[in-house]
């Protein structure tokens, strides 16, 4: 659930506001910063760090639960903007990362066949 | 109804703010229509794909008889091989589209990997083509209800904006509904709008809704939250004191996740990827680090450490049914309202089974350009004069006021949807339950009025949504007295070749079941 909207970093720009799919953010009084006016609507979905150009947005991965540890802790983490970076959202292709796409399915029904052949190997077993 | 509400005209009005409703506006605006775009959400993060990795059913024009040989052979002659050869080819022509403004990889020869595409940056994509394409899109304003002229033909919509809370009305020659499937609020990710809300709409309006019994379908995350990408087909399973669970694999479809609904009936159950291919921990990270932040955030490394799991319902999303599709335009059977994505019954592609995943992708991409091109032709401007609003259940102020809490009649109907002892083991009897309760939160729903305040209005419309989607999912599956593909009886195990055809379901206050007769079995040539 989104669990931290940083004063620190946050410039106003209402990103977030607009492109929450659930609008979970609302604008802040005149010159204010948004704010997260609706987190029971937040579906954990990480979208809003993409849309935030300054990294001042953090989901707890819990979707229960919307608290956030104290600013330090969460610059440490390396977590602030992490999927952003990840994504490359905003380099030019996305960095390159998504030059490895072609290899997920193979790698997915591989693993299909590691379970299945486990799971018999356990069954014959017992 | 405010004293003046926001009033727009446009050629075609395309209802969702997904995949197919992005393509569905595209193929309007090409054809020369002018398209508004309403959406609950945002275009580029809303719905299922936003959050996903979709793959596309992409075939080359020389594999797609082998591809559709083997399609129809698991679709329990339910899907019909013309729409499967129509929805590839406009997959196949379309998607490369996108290109200047997704940045395909590489397919390792020199080439673009283009059918499996990344979520944010896909929707993010389409968005700029719509604009580009000169469409108007208006986020975070939900519709409520269609609107009928004099003769019935739909010509618009109203709804309100969450920013404002002002009520809009929109006046069109045509509209198309591509609001999504329904999970009930389960918690899937990205689904959170996906309530049915077009579903209640067209019924409304007249039509019906097909495949509705193909409804239960989950996906295995995090029990902390959903992910909805798949790095866990490797997965062992144990209790927490380190017993092992013997789950049969995925291979063994809905067998495959009655097990584990079994086991997680009876306690916490922890999955160990330590036995994932070697390469995926990586590949995972460039692809889908969405997947990885739900992990790394709480200090879990997910192929090294056990974690606990549960199954989140994907109820008509990764199932199949939607609004029935009665014509080769999309069309809905009601004059002027055409349905795509995965509002639309999937069954002319998927049949019996999951569209889930690539299938139902590229459905949203061809139903899209399909019910947008034919909303096109149809169009005779937006007409004026007197029309009638047609939203009933959830919407007018004719209960008790100051009592509607939507959070207990939802919790009631993803119960009866996705509990598993429900939903994993239907039989005669667990579903007449369920129809009772159903019909409960239905009733409960009409002695209220919906609260006042903008967001009140919308959750109080979609729970009245969800539970009509529930009450057709649940007759469907009553109504099927056999086991055929996800739609899965205890009772009757077998398919039962006399039921080999495609079920019917509509009704509001009172809910019907019929035989339906293939679709639209001569089609025009691809768009």
């Amino acid at each position: 659930m989104i669990a931290a909207l940083l004063a620190e970093r946050c410039t106003g720009c209402n990103a977030c506001v607009e492109q929450c799919p659930t609008r979970v953010f609302e604008p802040g009084e005149a010159g204010c910063l948004p704010v997260i006016a609706t987190p029971d609507a937040c579906q954990t979905c990480y979208l809003c760090e993409l849309a935030c150009p300054v990294d001042a947005l953090w989901v707890n991965p819990d979707a229960q639960d919307g608290s956030a540890p104290p600013l330090a802790e969460l610059i440490a983490s390396g977590q602030l903007g992490r999927v952003k970076r990840d994504h490359g959202w905003n380099a030019p292709l996305d960095a390159g990362r998504l030059d490895a796409y072609r290899l997920l399915g193979p790698l997915l029904g591989e693993g299909v066949e590691i379970a299945d052949r486990h799971y018999h190997h356990l069954t014959a077993a017992r | 109804m405010s004293a003046s509400p926001l009033a727009l005209r446009a050629d075609v009005l395309v209802v969702g703010g997904g995949m197919a409703a992005a393509w569905a506006a595209l193929a309007a605006a090409e054809a020369g229509a002018s398209v508004i775009v309403v959406d609950k959400g945002a275009m580029g993060t809303s719905g299922v794909t936003a959050t996903g990795g979709p793959g596309h059913w992409f075939v080359p024009p020389e594999g797609r008889e082998a591809a559709i040989t083997r399609q129809i052979a698991r679709t329990e002659e339910l899907a019909q091989a013309d729409w499967m050869a129509r929805v590839l080819d406009l997959t196949w022509r379309y998607l490369p589209t996108i290109a200047p403004w997704y940045p395909f990889g590489s397919d390792g020869r020199g080439g673009r990997y283009v059918q499996g595409v990344r979520g944010p940056e896909y929707m993010r994509a389409l968005r700029r083509m719509c604009a580009v394409a000169g469409i108007a899109v208006l986020d975070h304003h939900p519709a409520l209800e269609l609107l009928a002229g004099p003769d019935g033909a739909i010509v618009g919509a109203r709804g309100l904006a969450l920013a404002s809370g002002e009520d809009w009305e929109i006046r069109a020659g045509a509209t198309v509904l591509a609001t999504g499937g329904c999970a009930f609020r389960s918690g899937l990710i990205g689904s959170h709008t996906q309530t049915g809300d077009g579903l209640l709409m067209a019924a409304e309006a007249g039509a019906a809704l097909s495949g509705m019994e193909f409804s239960i379908s989950y996906s295995l995350s995090p029990a902390w939250a959903s992910t909805r990408t798949l790095p866990f087909t490797a997965a062992r399973f144990f209790r927490e004191d380190g017993t092992e669970l013997a789950i049969s694999s995925l291979k063994a479809g809905h067998a495959h996740y009655q097990a584990l609904g079994a086991a997680m009936l009876q306690g916490p159950v922890l999955a160990d990827l330590s036995a994932a291919p070697a390469g995926l921990p990586a590949v995972l990270r460039q692809i889908q680090p969405l997947t990885v932040a739900a992990f790394e955030r709480r200090g879990i490394d997910l192929f090294r450490q056990r974690f606990p799991v549960r199954l989140f319902g994907e109820g008509t999303i990764r199932g199949t049914g939607g609004i029935a599709v009665v014509d080769a335009d999309c069309g809905t059977g009601v004059a002027g309202l055409y349905a795509a994505g995965d509002a639309a019954t999937r069954e002319l592609v998927a049949g019996a089974i999951s569209g889930g995943g690539a299938v139902n992708s590229a459905w949203a991409l061809a139903s899209g350009r399909i019910a947008g091109a034919a909303a096109a032709r149809q169009r005779g401007g937006a007409p004026a004069g007197p029309v009638k609003a047609l939203g009933g259940q959830g919407l007018r102020a004719s209960g008790r006021p100051g009592l509607a809490d939507p959070r207990p009649l939802q919790r009631a109907i993803e119960t009866e949807m996705h509990g598993y002892d429900r939903a994993l083991w239907r039989h005669a009897a667990s579903l007449g339950q369920s129809a009772s309760v159903l019909h409960g939160v239905w009733d409960e729903i009409a002695a209220h009025a919906p609260p006042p305040d903008p967001r009140g209005r919308m959750e109080w419309r979609a729970t009245a949504a969800m539970a009509a989607t529930a009450r057709w999912c649940t007759a469907a599956a009553a109504a099927r007295r056999e086991t055929r593909g996800i739609a899965v009886r205890s009772d009757r195990q077998a398919p039962d070749p006399a039921l080999a055809h495609r079920l019917l379901v509509g009704g509001l206050d009172k809910v019907w079941t019929k035989p339906a007769t293939p679709a639209a079995r001569r089609l025009e040539p691809a768009l």
